[in-house]
Formats: C-alpha cells, sequence, structure tokens
C-alpha cells in the first residue's frame, strides 16, 4: 500500500447523547479510491463528517498527511485541500450555478481548463450556468456538488453518495466524473451503497459496522466474495 | 477527457402563473402607490403621502436590514438590535449638537456634511457596540432561541440604561439642521425636504447593500451562508468572521437609522430602538428571513400603507401593520422572498 493522505485513530464521536463513532481506525491511500462501506446508521457519513469538522472527534487522531486535523476548524481542514460532498449535496439553491462554483474556487477565479472538462463531463451544467441552482434536477444538483468539488485540485475528496435516488444514466454520468478524477491521481474516501459503482470505482475497501471499522483491505478482495459480504454486512452486496 | 454519456438539456420557459408569482412582490409598491391614488382622490394629498410613506419605509428599512441578515446567517434572533437604534440616534445627535454652527448656517452644503459626520460617528460606534454585543452576549448562545431572547432582551435593558447614564434620563428634543427644514411644493403637493432626503439615502443604502451582496465575493459568502453555513465553511470559508462582520454591519446599519429617525421624529429616547423593533420585526417578518429585498419592499409597504390607511381611516391606523403582516403571511407564510425558511 502507497503511503496513507490520510489516517484515523482511535477516533469517537458523539452526537448529543449518542455515541456514534467507536474506536475508528482507518487509513486511505494517496491515489485511488478507497470505498467506506456498510449497512444505513452505520457511521459512514458521520466519519466522513468528522474528517471534515462538521462534528467534533472526541478523541482520536485524524492526520492527513503529516498534519493533525482534530484541533482544526472545518474552513482550515478545507483549505489544506480537501474537497467534500456532502449526502445532501449543500447546493446553494438561491444562487447560481455560476456563483455555487465561484464559491468552489478558493482564489475566487475558476481555471478555465477545468471548467471546460467540467463542461465536457456535466453538460446541463453549462447550459443553466446563469440559472437559480434551486431550479436543477436532483441528478443535476448532484452533477453541481461532484463538479465543485472538481474545480480545482484536492489532496482528498471525501464523497457522501453520489448515486443515491439517481436514474441509471446520470448515475453513469457521476461514476465518469469519479473515473476521469481518478485517473488524474486523486485520493477518494467515497462513501457509496451503489454496488456496480462501487466495484468499478474501488481500489480499497473499509466496512464499517456500529460504530466501528469492521474489516479493510482490496475492493476486489470483498467484491469476489460473497460471504465475506454476508459476514461483513449482513446481505451480498449485489442487493443492497 | 470525459467518457460521460452525453446530455443536452434545454431551458423551459416558466409559465405565465409562475412568472407573475416571482415578480408579484416587486409589483406590490407600485400596486399599492397606484392603489392609494385612487382610493385618496386629491393627487397632492397622495403624492404627500406617498413621500411621507416611502421615507418612513426607507428609514424603517436602515434599522430592519441588518437584523434580517443577522437573522439569516447567524440564525439569531437579536432582540438587543433596538439598543443599536436609540444608541445610533444619541450619538449622530450628540454629534449635530456639536456641531450647532453647522446645523443652523443656512447651507445646504454645511448641514448635509454635518448630518453625514453625524451618521459615520453613530456607525461607528455602534459598529464597535455590536461587536462586542456579538463577542460578549450573542456567542455564548449561538444556537439557543429561548436564551438568544432572553439575553439579548437582557442587552437591550443594560444598553438603554447606559443611555440614561451617559446622557441623562429624559428625552432630547432637537431641531433638523437649517435647510433641512420645511418642504418644497410639487405639483401643489408639499413635500418635506428631509423626508426626500431619507428616500435618497434609503435607496443608496438598499443599493448598496444589494451591490456588495451581488457582486462581491463576500457578498456571495454571506448569501451562500444564510442558506447552508456549514457548506460555506466546509468550502474552506471561515464563516465566524463573516458573522461578526455582518453583525457589525448590522448594527451600524442599526445606528444609521437611529440617526435619521432621531432627526425625523426630532425627539430622541432611550427607549426609541425598542419601540421601533415592533416595526422592524414586521418587516422582516412579512419580507422573508434572510432577505435584504423582501426587508425593503416590506419596509416601503409598511410605511406606505401606515401614511396611506392614516388618511383614509385613521382608527385603522393603529392595526395596519398588523394587519398587512396578517394579510401577507396568509399569502406567503414564509415571508414574501425568505432565503431561509422558517422552521
Amino acid at each position: 500500500m502507497s503511503d496513507p493522505i490520510l489516517t484515523l485513530q482511535g477516533v469517537h464521536t458523539d452526537i448529543a447523547q449518542y455515541h456514534i463513532l467507536e474506536d475508528v481506525n482507518l487509513t486511505v491511500p494517496r491515489g485511488g479510491v478507497t470505498m467506506l462501506l456498510g449497512r444505513n446508521g452505520v457511521g459512514k457519513t458521520t466519519t466522513l463528517r468528522t474528517i471534515m469538522g462538521l462534528w467534533k472527534a472526541r478523541a482520536g487522531e485524524i492526520t492527513l498527511g503529516d498534519r493533525n486535523l482534530v484541533p482544526m476548524a472545518t474552513a482550515e481542514r478545507a483549505r489544506l485541500g480537501i474537497g467534500y460532498v456532502p449526502e445532501d449535496m449543500g447546493i446553494f439553491t438561491d444562487l447560481t450555478v455560476a456563483e455555487n462554483m465561484t464559491l468552489a474556487a478558493a482564489s475566487g477565479t475558476l481555471d478555465p481548463q477545468r471548467l471546460e472538462w467540467i463542461f465536457a463531463t456535466f453538460p446541463a451544467l453549462s447550459t443553466f450556468w446563469s440559472s437559480e441552482a434551486g431550479i436543477l434536477s436532483g441528478g443535476q444538483k448532484q452533477m453541481l456538488a461532484i463538479a465543485r468539488v472538481m474545480a480545482e485540485e484536492r489532496q482528498l475528496y471525501l464523497i457522501d453518495e453520489p448515486t443515491k435516488g439517481l436514474a441509471p444514466a446520470i448515475i453513469s454520468t457521476m461514476a465518469s466524473a469519479l473515473r476521469d478524477l481518478k485517473r488524474q491521481g486523486a485520493s477518494i474516501l467515497l462513501v457509496e451503497q451503489n454496488f456496480a459503482v462501487a466495484k468499478a470505482l474501488g481500489d480499497t475497501a473499509a466496512v464499517m459496522d456500529d460504530g466501528h471499522v469492521i474489516w479493510t483491505g482490496e475492493m476486489a478482495e470483498l467484491a469476489n466474495d460473497a460471504d465475506l459480504q454476508e459476514r461483513l454486512i449482513g446481505l451480498s452486496m449485489e442487493t443492497l | 477527457m470525459s467518457d460521460a454519456p452525453d446530455h443536452s438539456p434545454t431551458l423551459a420557459s416558466l409559465s405565465i402563473s409562475d412568472r407573475l408569482g416571482q415578480a408579484m412582490p416587486y409589483i406590490l409598491v407600485p400596486l399599492l402607490v397606484v392603489l392609494g391614488f385612487f382610493a385618496i382622490g386629491s393627487s397632492s394629498s397622495w403624492l404627500t403621502l406617498t413621500v411621507s410613506g416611502l421615507a418612513m419605509g426607507m428609514m424603517i428599512f436602515l434599522m430592519a436590514s441588518g437584523l434580517t441578515l443577522v437573522f439569516g446567517l447567524m440564525d439569531i434572533i437579536n432582540f438587543g438590535h433596538g439598543a443599536f437604534i436609540s444608541v445610533g440616534a444619541f450619538v449622530g445627535i450628540s454629534v449635530l449638537f456639536t456641531l450647532g454652527d453647522w446645523t443652523a448656517a443656512a447651507s445646504l452644503s454645511l448641514n448635509l456634511i454635518a448630518v453625514l459626520l453625524a451618521i459615520v460617528a453613530a456607525m461607528v460606534v455602534t459598529g464597535i457596540l455590536g461587536w462586542g454585543f456579538e463577542r460578549v452576549i450573542v456567542r455564548p448562545v449561538y444556537g439557543q432561541h429561548l436564551h438568544q431572547i432572553l439575553v439579548t432582551v437582557g442587552g437591550l435593558i443594560v444598553i438603554e440604561q447606559m443611555i440614561h447614564v451617559i446622557w441623562g434620563p429624559h428625552e432630547i428634543f432637537l431641531t433638523r439642521p437649517e435647510t433641512l427644514k420645511g418642504a418644497i411644493t410639487y405639483w401643489g403637493a408639499a413635500l418635506e425636504k428631509y423626508r426626500l432626503l431619507a428616500v435618497a439615502l434609503g435607496l443608496i443604502v438598499f443599493v448598496a447593500i444589494r451591490l456588495v451582496l451581488r457582486r462581491t465575493k463576500i457578498g456571495l459568502i454571506v448569501r451562500a451562508g444564510v442558506q447552508n453555513g456549514e457548506m460555506v465553511q466546509a468550502l474552506g470559508y471561515r464563516l465566524k468572521l463573516v458573522f461578526v462582520g455582518v453583525f457589525i454591519a448590522g448594527s451600524a446599519l442599526a445606528g444609521l437609522g437611529g440617526v435619521m429617525w432621531g432627526l425625523y421624529q426630532e425627539v430622541i429616547t432611550a427607549g426609541m430602538g425598542e419601540e421601533m423593533m415592533i416595526l422592524v420585526f414586521i418587516v422582516v417578518i412579512i419580507g422573508g428571513l434572510g432577505s435584504v429585498e423582501g426587508a425593503f419592499i416590506g419596509a416601503l409597504l409598511v410605511g406606505l400603507t401606515q401614511n396611506y390607511i392614516a388618511f383614509l381611516a385613521p382608527k385603522l391606523a393603529l392595526i395596519s401593520n398588523i394587519g398587512l403582516m396578517a394579510v401577507i403571511l396568509m399569502w406567503r407564510p414564509q415571508g414574501m422572498m425568505p432565503v431561509v425558511k422558517a422552521k
């Protein structure tokens, strides 16, 4: 395994009185896609939010390269080069598509080459460039959410269920965009319930259950072992 | 570079009813003005009342604009906002008293410079006061609405008492600068000069706020933060700094409104801001939480309605604003142009 871009060691996160993450240990290799898998409610989204600083880790260490993220505010973590796509997409519906994209560029101006790539990947965004993002369909909003993290090169991409509730054609577009990112050497931690997408994109995988990471390994190993899937997730991933 | 399937979506045009629904808040003020014209009958009275209503609306907008942004961006219910109106009025009027020679001179430029200095002083002091208020009173109660109401009302009382300590317990009467007294006659209508100034200043402030919000990066961050503060932070922006900046700006605008309102009423009291808060809250609610445009339109509607009703049916003037709020909320329960949806 290449040197890790992100490491979580003994991370605990509480939400109100609930102890959600319990001693999470996770390593995300530099370059490639790490799938974060598990049933609903096991702590996948909380893990991403904790890495991003949106939930505070009560205990444990989170390091990006050699930087300790725990004392940092969310904005500082983002400025280190972590791109985050939340499960609810986090689109600013009253802003135009162009304004949503402008916010994603820390320098304030979008790189024309990256924009060209984004438009080639998601032509709808070009069509609706000057329209309020609120009028976009669910799939188009998801495209915009992914496009925002594509607007600049990031050290690490945290993407939470980008294909959730989308039509097959849009899922294919999403997978294609993520594949492009992967080809460019990006490091991606991806929460995904769509097995076909997970299998196609994932290099490594971590499976969570009840607030812990209970298994880590190669995605191919998990994808090809129905018994392992049954044991880790409680059912074959084909049915997820 | 990409092997994504090709999509060629097209923009569908909105139906007439959708377009009308979107435009309706912008149509309401001209509509009310036209209705007022037919209801009042006399064109000179109508013009006088319209200018008076617009002036009142502009001053209420100055006081409400900061509050709606603070509501929207910070999710803070700040009942202490009225304190900045009062402090602004007292500081501004003190400056005008100090510049008595300038305000007594029959020179428009000297009078305007005096008013401008009063406004700057009021905004600086209320801005600094707002910074302290956010740090000491508001910051410990982020996300706790009940506590916010209690502590900001407490802050309001403390600041009002401080006004009594510094400026004395009695109201202070004043007169407007010399060239801003009286009225000009136009189309048979008497138009008070000061009200025309208030309309002009309100418009300038509205355009300035709109330009900042629409054309600058900081404005973009504020508008985004009103909708989804968490995501703004996840994009790398320090929203807490923006919070503080908006709170300071909102307090300073309230101070500006206080100076203008004090000169309008020609009397100032420590409780004037508290009294204005009812109108300010009505404007913020009917405009829609977080919306500066909504607050602007709402303030003009409140000003015009109050003036027209006071002329047409004086007894109803007491309930005109509450009535207006009830009608608007029955039509749009979230206010006319909400940026933040009420929870």
